[in-house]
């Protein structure tokens, strides 16, 4: 029961490691946070490709002259090379957005925001005033 | 030539807007880059029509990317069912980027103009490359270039609202949380099966029934895939990005976007998990079924109260989502056709709305409410005459589109005996009538200030395209239901 729970640590670490940024995009306020969390989550899931190619005893897949090597399989790590890429443009993305909320908000507490943007909408409805204001012409 | 240009067609499609969206950042000149978006997009349609053709003779097309043999290299599969969100992607493109011209320069700085429209063509070769391609990893990676390019395309909303900054990073968070959970899904399904070409994963799936990696892997795959889709609960950033977008954008966007997706749901739902019968039904009756009719009925009730217009057709998307996710849960034959071919009159209906409210914007200069449009139905006679087509056909009045659709996917729930379900879509159509007759109620009864001089014909070539193909799908829907059979028929054989 122990040995194949500590048998299996690193899907134990990945779980964590899901559950932490998953708390991290749901539970916090702040836009930059959850951007953090959005990072651990993703990496959670590039750790449990990684611990998928693995064979016990496997080797790097480099091709050698002898018969019986197994070899580690190699194609968890090109995927995962290619959802890193994407990851980081996710989190680029996400940051330089952040950048353009503080800028216009002057802030990035989504409470702050939000409660800005309630009181837009409701002035816009209710007088049709200050709508589209800043159509340009 | 042309023989290399038909025998690579798969790839070409999706390669044609990804090459020139690298182009058109180049050039500065707002006219010449417009210019050849609308190029590119036009060779797009033209390619998927060709494709379309090829379909008529073969009925499947396999494509090994760079000569590497499927199963181990990426496969690209074009049949009957991939080429319906195919044609609908490409057209509707077409149809919005002409449409673009006018609209463009007034919401988006003219500096960035270009910029915008290489995302634009970047999220077009995204959705593309989501339906042909037949790899599971490969299909994330477009799913995450067209999610990002379109982020990146509603937060250019910000020059006119910056609201359009929040709705953007909450479709960047919430998308990209569904897409990893899709990974996580296609990791474990992975990991059970050792491949990741969807063909050859429906045959390795059959000798692993209850394997329960299996089903965690099918969980993961669908509740990202629905997140995508906007499915009814997870589709919270929906409406504040189709509202706060460059209207230009909201056109492209609620016409396209969630359709690649929902055709995905049916590839996994009917083509991937096939054999796994069980594990199928019982999704499709404690998931799906539940939910779309939750969204039916949620999203018009929201649409009732909603007083902004991009809001309000943003959340009839989301009920209108929840017919076509309704008829894949039925899962007969007749039913799925019904979704394929409400997909298709949804996307039809869906952009020439969002058309006309944009119009309307361009000439108000402002947001549209409720409460600006009283009385422009007397000053702007084309554009209301080709709105309230298209609501009536959204609401599903005989004649239209929007009819056929609801005739299908109601004589398809009453032929597997679901009456309560065909009782259920007639009251929610009804509920429909409600929100579009407070807008044609209030344009037509109501007086209003003159601020419209004169309409400018150019504007009008799509929005006339657009309610056109509405009315001629509704008196001869012969290419979309044959279309939607066949596709029917490919996804769930002889079932």
């Amino acid at each position: 029961m122990i040995s194949s729970t500590i048998g299996i640590w690193n899907y134990w670490i990945v779980f964590c490691l899901m559950m932490i940024g998953l708390f991290l995009v749901i539970g916090r306020k702040n836009f930059l946070k959850k951007i953090v969390g959005l990072a651990i989550f993703q990496t959670s899931v590039f750790l449990l490709y990684i611990t998928f190619g693995k064979i016990k005893g496997g080797t790097p897949p480099i091709l050698n002259e002898s018969i019986d090597t197994i070899y580690s399989n190699p194609l968890p790590h090109v995927l995962i090379l290619t959802a890193i890429v994407v990851g980081v443009a996710t989190t680029a993305l996400g940051l330089s957005l952040v950048l353009r909320i503080n800028s216009e908000y002057g802030s990035i507490e989504e409470d702050d925001v939000s409660s800005q943007d309630l009181l837009d909408y409701h002035d816009d409805i209710e007088t049709g005033k200050n709508l589209g204001l800043k159509f340009k012409k | 030539m042309i023989d290399i240009l038909m025998k690579n067609l798969p790839i070409i499609v999706v390669l044609c807007p990804l090459m020139m969206s690298l182009l058109v950042v180049l050039i500065p000149n707002i006219f010449f880059s417009w210019a050849l978006t609308t190029l590119s997009t036009f060779l797009t349609f033209l390619f998927s029509i060709l494709l379309y053709q090829e379909i008529q003779i073969h009925s499947h097309i396999s494509y090994a990317l760079g000569k590497w043999m499927p199963p181990i290299g990426i496969e690209y599969i074009i049949d009957k069912v991939a080429i319906i969100p195919i044609i609908i992607i490409s057209g509707i493109s077409f149809l919005a980027t002409i449409f673009a011209y006018k609209i463009m320069p007034e919401e988006i700085e003219k500096k960035s103009i270009s910029k915008v429209y290489s995302l634009w063509l970047l999220a077009i070769a995204g959705l593309l490359g989501l339906v042909t391609t037949g790899d599971a990893f490969n299909l994330f990676v477009f799913l995450e270039i067209s999610s990002l390019a379109s982020v990146a395309l509603v937060a250019m909303g910000a020059h006119k609202d910056k609201q359009a900054l929040v709705a953007a990073y909450n479709y960047l968070i919430i998308g990209a949380v569904g897409a990893t959970l899709y990974v996580i899904g296609v990791g474990l399904l992975y990991g059970v099966t050792g491949t990741l070409n969807m063909e050859d994963l429906t045959n390795r799936i059959t000798d692993l029934k209850s394997n329960r990696a299996l089903i965690a892997g099918f969980g993961f795959m669908i509740v990202g895939i629905m997140v995508k889709a906007a499915v009814f609960p997870l589709h919270i950033w929906l409406p504040r990005a189709y509202a706060y977008a460059p209207s230009a954008v909201s056109v492209l966007l609620a016409a396209t976007a969630t359709k690649a997706s929902l055709y995905i749901l049916a590839r996994i739902l009917f083509s991937i998990f096939e054999n796994s019968e069980n594990l199928i039904n019982n999704t499709l009756l404690f998931v799906i079924l539940p939910l779309s009719l939750l969204a039916m009925f949620a999203g018009t009730i929201m649409a009732i109260y909603e007083k902004d217009i991009k809001r309000l057709l943003a959340h009839s998307s989301v009920a209108q989502i929840g017919y076509i996710t309704l008829a894949f849960a039925i899962g007969t034959k007749a039913s799925i056709a019904a979704g394929f071919i409400h997909m298709f009159n949804h996307a039809i209906i869906k952009g020439g709305l969002f058309i006309a409210i944009t119009t309307i914007s361009f000439y108000i200069k402002r947001r549209v409410t409720i409460n600006n449009l009283s009385g422009l139905g007397r000053e702007m006679p084309i554009t209301f005459f080709c709105f309230v087509l298209c609501s009536l056909s959204l609401a599903g009045l005989p004649l239209t589109a929007g009819f056929i659709s609801k005739l299908y996917l109601i004589k398809a729930s009453i032929s597997s005996d679901g009456i309560w379900l065909a009782i259920l879509i007639l009251i929610s159509s009804a509920l429909s009538v409600v929100y579009l007759w407070k807008i044609i109620e209030v344009m037509w009864m109501r007086e209003g200030k003159k601020i419209v001089k004169k309409e400018n014909p150019t504007i009008y070539i799509s929005l006339i395209i657009i309610t056109f193909l509405n009315i001629y799908f509704g008196l001869d829907a012969s290419l979309v239901v044959n279309g939607s059979f066949e596709a029917a028929d490919k996804l769930i054989g002889d079932l």
